[in-house]
């Protein structure tokens, strides 16, 4: 018979599956950040299963991965945030969302670059 | 004494159990943005204060009972604002959207 | 036992569930909504693993400041949405075999975890006393592995000198601008009720998360979007990011850690040591600080770059 912490950890491989393959299928940027974030997640929730499964001692569940976990989530919204700022500047310095190099160099600037 | 209120908790609880069902199924099936946000306001005014109200003899006087009405409160006022918001963008958009 | 497990499966279900419409959807607004739902769901997964601190960290910022951020960028490229190239059927597939080939491999390593679990939970155990707090993964946090928490508060400050550093020429040192377009009654209302509750809420998080599940982290992102939604209420505006004050606020916090961590050299027996006895102080004055540092950096990373105000 399967417990909960079995489950939840087969449910983070999934994500982690879901998540990738959104970053891969998905052709605009701000939806490869979400996937991205998606499969953080996912990666997050196995460090709970590994925590949960290393209870001892009195705890619940094991401290340690607990404490990565935070440390991640925090640097994950650290880099989240630098992506999205990049992605604004860039709809605002072309006027169009995409990372096709080969888009943006047959169509060159379309609205002129505020500070050019 | 303690049967009474948990009778009382389980057929408060269950209750709005039923309106957040009844609220998720207007969210899912009604037509346009207002009559579902209508259906929202149902699960989350009645079903809320209808569980949360079937918790309260459950939990320890006095900080217990104030975690679960501060929960409440919160979350009425939340739900309010968002409704609002959503609604005001709804009727920018036109009935179509 | 067996109701527990069938709640644990109907969450299961639903995150995933949650989760596949998040990524199929075709609406990048919708996407981003699905995405908080996500994170509110896993939040309450981490619970159930009976993991509350990662639980309140994993709903304040995973989902909502997160959420926040994601939701902003959806309504300003809304406009501009440019219907990309999808990659082929074929791409698809195969990128469906290659995440398919991920999970299962995943899912196989959970199955075939070594039993029984290695675990650190009776070494944080034995030592906490020493560190005078009761919630130990605060200890790990801010004593076992300060190190990395030291890092952590770093980093929030190249990520914020990133966003920064993207503001156009002419607003270069100027205020970021976060304000909801349209004013609106009921945002203002919500701005001018809830922010001194969040306010004591934030201060409680901090201040108990050396017993109870709590911390810096999860106090500074509970300021930090009280600090957001005032601003988007309009009520208040970001200072320019070339404030003197607002530097010093934004680096106390990893300078206090850092200056305790050297200090311990001396007075203790290594880097990032506490000496025996002043341990539970000096991890107060630390958590304090670093609190506010992080609310205010956090803040100013949803903010963004300096801005012009269109109004």
């Amino acid at each position: 018979m399967i417990d909960g912490t079995t489950l939840f950890g087969l449910c983070a491989a999934a994500l982690i599956g879901f998540g990738l393959f959104g970053l891969i299928v998905h052709p605009q940027p701000l939806r490869k950040i979400l996937a991205f974030n998606l499969l953080g997640g996912g990666v997050f929730l196995l460090f709970g299963v590994i925590a949960r499964r290393g209870a001892g001692a009195g705890l619940s569940s094991d401290p340690v991965p607990q404490a990565l976990v935070i440390t991640g989530l925090v640097v994950a919204f650290a880099a989240t945030a630098l992506a999205v700022a990049l992605l604004l500047r860039l709809a605002q310095a072309t006027g169009r969302i995409t990372l096709d190099a080969a888009a943006s160099d047959a169509a060159p600037t379309q609205t002129q670059d505020a500070d050019s | 004494m303690s049967l009474a209120l948990n009778l009382f908790t389980i057929l408060s609880v269950s209750i709005g159990a039923f309106f957040f069902l009844a609220g998720t199924v207007g969210l899912l099936r009604f037509p346009d943005p207002l009559t579902r946000l209508h259906a929202l306001t149902k699960a989350d005014n009645l079903g809320l204060g209808l569980v949360v109200m079937g918790l309260l003899p459950q939990v320890q006087w006095p900080l217990g009972t104030m975690k679960l009405l501060a929960v409440w409160l919160f979350v009425l006022l939340a739900g309010t604002t968002v409704s609002q918001l959503m609604a005001r963008a709804a009727r920018r958009e036109g009935p179509d959207a | 036992m067996t109701l527990a497990l069938a709640v644990d499966f109907g969450l299961a279900l639903l995150v995933l569930a949650v989760a596949g419409w998040t990524i199929a959807v075709r609406d990048t607004f919708a996407a981003v909504i699905g995405f908080v739902a996500y994170g509110l769901l896993l939040a309450l997964i981490w619970v159930r693993l009976a993991a509350p601190d990662v639980a309140l960290t994993e709903a304040a910022i995973g989902s909502g400041l997160t959420g926040l951020l994601l939701l902003g960028a959806a309504a300003r490229l809304r406009a501009i949405e440019t219907p990309a190239t999808a990659p082929g059927t074929a791409l698809r597939w195969v990128a469906g075999g290659l995440c398919v080939l991920v999970a299962a491999g995943l899912a196989a390593l959970v199955l075939w975890l070594p039993d029984p679990a290695p675990t650190l939970a009776p070494m944080a155990v034995a030592h906490l006393p020493a560190t005078g707090l009761g919630n130990p993964v605060t200890g790990v946090l801010v004593a076992y592995r300060a190190i990395d928490t030291l890092l952590e508060a770093v980093v929030l400050l190249p990520a914020l000198i990133g966003v920064w550093s993207l503001a156009s020429d002419r607003c270069w040192g100027g205020a970021p601008i976060l304000r909801y377009p349209r004013q609106d009654g009921a945002l203002t209302l919500l701005a001018q009720v809830l922010p001194p509750f969040g306010i004591i809420l934030g201060i409680y998080l901090c201040w108990n998360g050396a017993d109870e599940p709590g911390g810096a982290f999860q106090g500074g992102a509970v300021l930090a979007a009280m600090w957001a939604l005032i601003l988007l209420a309009g009520l208040a505006d970001a200072p320019p990011v070339s404030r003197r004050w607002l530097r010093v606020l934004l680096v106390a916090g990893s300078a206090v850690f850092l200056a305790v961590g050297l200090a311990g050299i001396w007075i203790a027996e290594a880097f990032l040591a506490y000496p025996a006895g002043y341990a539970k102080p000096l991890i107060l004055i630390i958590e304090v600080v670093l609190t506010l540092s992080v609310a205010v950096a956090l803040g100013l990373l949803i903010a963004g770059p300096p801005a012009e105000d269109p109004t």
